[in-house]
């Protein structure tokens, strides 16, 4: 397991012991994670699961493919340097103690 | 406050989207989610995809989970049948004779996927494509050698062949249209696919006819067609859905082909609305369009919550589509239908390319093969109107990006 702290717009934390493999969009909307919509359900199609990844590991994400970048263009929340599509990140425990702040709209 | 519920009839994308804008449209009292299967509400896209590679577990489809729908005090009703709905009495029946009063009525019912007039069509092995239950009886039928025919080349039938090819079988597509996803997209991309397909093993028969589907003790063994008779060990049907319109209609409720609802997801019967794939949208110049995506079902289902909180947010914006088959991945904005001229931006050779679609000088829609980027602009300038001329588009010049952002 994975730990991934997840900050819902409100400003609460949601800490979560995520599962190696899972995306970090399914961990969130498994566990109920406020402000994700996933509306394409993690086809990277429709862009309404963005949030900021913060912490030290963010940095040791591997970097956001084509298909994500186009789709970061066009979120509804300001687009910052730290812009992700949740359900393009994959648990592995690399990314142990990541942070990710759900944008504070998704449409 | 009255303490009858706001009940959604359908738990799929557009049940559960009700649900929630129902809370963030200010609802406070109690909501209760029908659905008539057995699963919390999941992601049909990835059932043609994904799921038929073996690469998701069930929780991964899930829409939301359980602690969610627990935190907004959503109620979901599992693998529950109604039978009928009164909007006069604002009520209605369970299959066995319980009823439920509700406070608004919300109808998300779906649809379901149209039968092969032929026969032979109810063989052990002869499947359909909609539900989880669906899509894990067809998985696990898919493996090395085993021969699947696949009816219908739309883009379930098509996204279906992707995956049994991946898996080792033996595809085999029939359609009875002189080319693949012929009603969606137009030929330039019906070729790329057709190659696409072939490349990867998939056998097309165009403009063929199915005349009988054959079995061997209740199994299928091949299917009958104008092109002979083709051995089958499986065989998937995708020749499109039927909207669930029964409840609605047996109600009195207008419907045609789909529930028929306006722009903000009203029916005909006051404090009844209705989202998603049993819907038909009565556009404002009287004619009716049916969409059957996932933004259909999310927006209407926004209006529809809305609808019932009084409110009118209708869904203006440009409709959207997609469909994955290997790693290719064709996105469609607006509708091309009615265009009368087309430019082509990029070589369908590079494997990346668009079609922008005009009815005389006005952009109408537009087609992109592996190009996320431009489609998401290409959304942005239809959304806003933007005047972009065919010249325009096929000046060598042109950024779509920079258009849609300007």
């Amino acid at each position: 397991m994975v730990k991934l702290t997840f900050i819902e717009p409100s400003g609460a934390e949601v800490a979560i012991e995520a599962q190696e493999g899972w995306s970090a969009m399914q961990v969130a909307t498994s566990k109920g994670v406020e402000g994700i919509d996933a509306e394409c359900g993690g086809s990277c199609a429709c862009a309404t699961c963005h949030c900021y990844v913060e912490g030290d590991v963010a940095a040791r994400l591997p970097a956001p493919l084509d298909g994500e970048l186009a789709m970061l263009d066009n979120v509804a929340a300001e687009r910052r340097p730290n812009s992700r599509l949740s359900c393009q990140i994959k648990v592995t425990p690399e990314i142990e103690g990541l942070i990710l702040r759900v944008a504070e709209v998704q449409s | 406050m009255t303490s009858d519920p706001m009940v959604i009839v359908g738990a799929g994308q557009a049940g559960l989207q009700i649900a929630e804008s129902l809370r963030s449209e200010g609802w406070e009292g109690p909501i209760r989610l029908l659905g008539d299967e057995p699963h919390p509400p999941y992601h049909r896209p990835p059932l043609s995809k994904a799921w038929l590679l073996g690469e998701a577990i069930e929780a991964q489809v899930g829409i939301r989970g359980p602690e969610f729908l627990e935190r907004k005090g959503i109620e979901h009703v599992m693998a529950r049948e109604v039978a009928a709905i009164d909007p006069a009495a604002r009520s209605l029946t369970f299959e066995g004779g319980e009823t439920l009063r509700w406070a608004g009525l919300a109808l998300a019912t779906g649809a379901r996927p149209r039968g092969l007039p032929v026969p032979g069509a109810d063989l052990d092995g002869v499947m359909a494509l909609r539900s989880l239950d669906d899509a894990t009886r067809l998985a696990a039928r898919l493996a090395p050698g085993v021969r699947v025919v696949v009816i219908g080349a739309g883009f379930i039938g098509l996204e279906v062949a992707a995956a049994a090819v991946k898996r080792g079988c033996e595809v085999t597509v029939v359609e009875a249209q002189a080319r693949i996803m012929a009603r969606a997209v137009p030929p330039a991309i019906s070729a790329f696919h057709t190659e696409l397909h072939a490349r990867h093993g998939v056998r097309i028969l165009l403009e063929t006819g199915v005349t009988a589907i054959l079995g061997e003790s209740g199994r299928v063994r091949a299917v009958a067609t104008g092109a002979g008779e083709l051995p089958a060990d499986v065989v998937v049907v995708g020749i499109g859905v039927v909207a669930a319109d029964d409840l609605a209609r047996a109600a009195g409720i207008v419907c045609e082909r789909g529930i028929v609802v306006d722009a903000s997801s009203r029916t005909s019967a006051p404090g009844v609305v209705a989202a998603g794939d049993c819907t038909v949208r009565r556009l404002d110049d009287g004619t009716s369009q049916r969409l059957e995506s996932v933004q259909n079902a999310v927006e209407q289902a926004k209006s529809a919550a809305a609808a019932l909180m009084g409110k009118d947010r209708p869904f203006t914006a440009t409709p959207w589509f997609w469909s994955d088959q290997y790693d290719v991945k064709l996105q469609m904005a607006g509708l091309s239908a009615g265009a009368t001229a087309m430019v082509t931006r990029g070589d369908p050779a590079s494997g990346r390319f668009s079609l922008w679609h005009f009815a005389g000088d006005r952009l109408i829609a537009v087609d992109t093969v592996n190009l996320a980027q431009e489609h998401m602009a290409a959304r942005r300038i239809l959304d806003r109107g933007m005047a972009l001329t065919p010249d325009d588009v096929a000046a060598a010049a042109f950024d779509p990006m920079a258009a849609a952002r300007g």
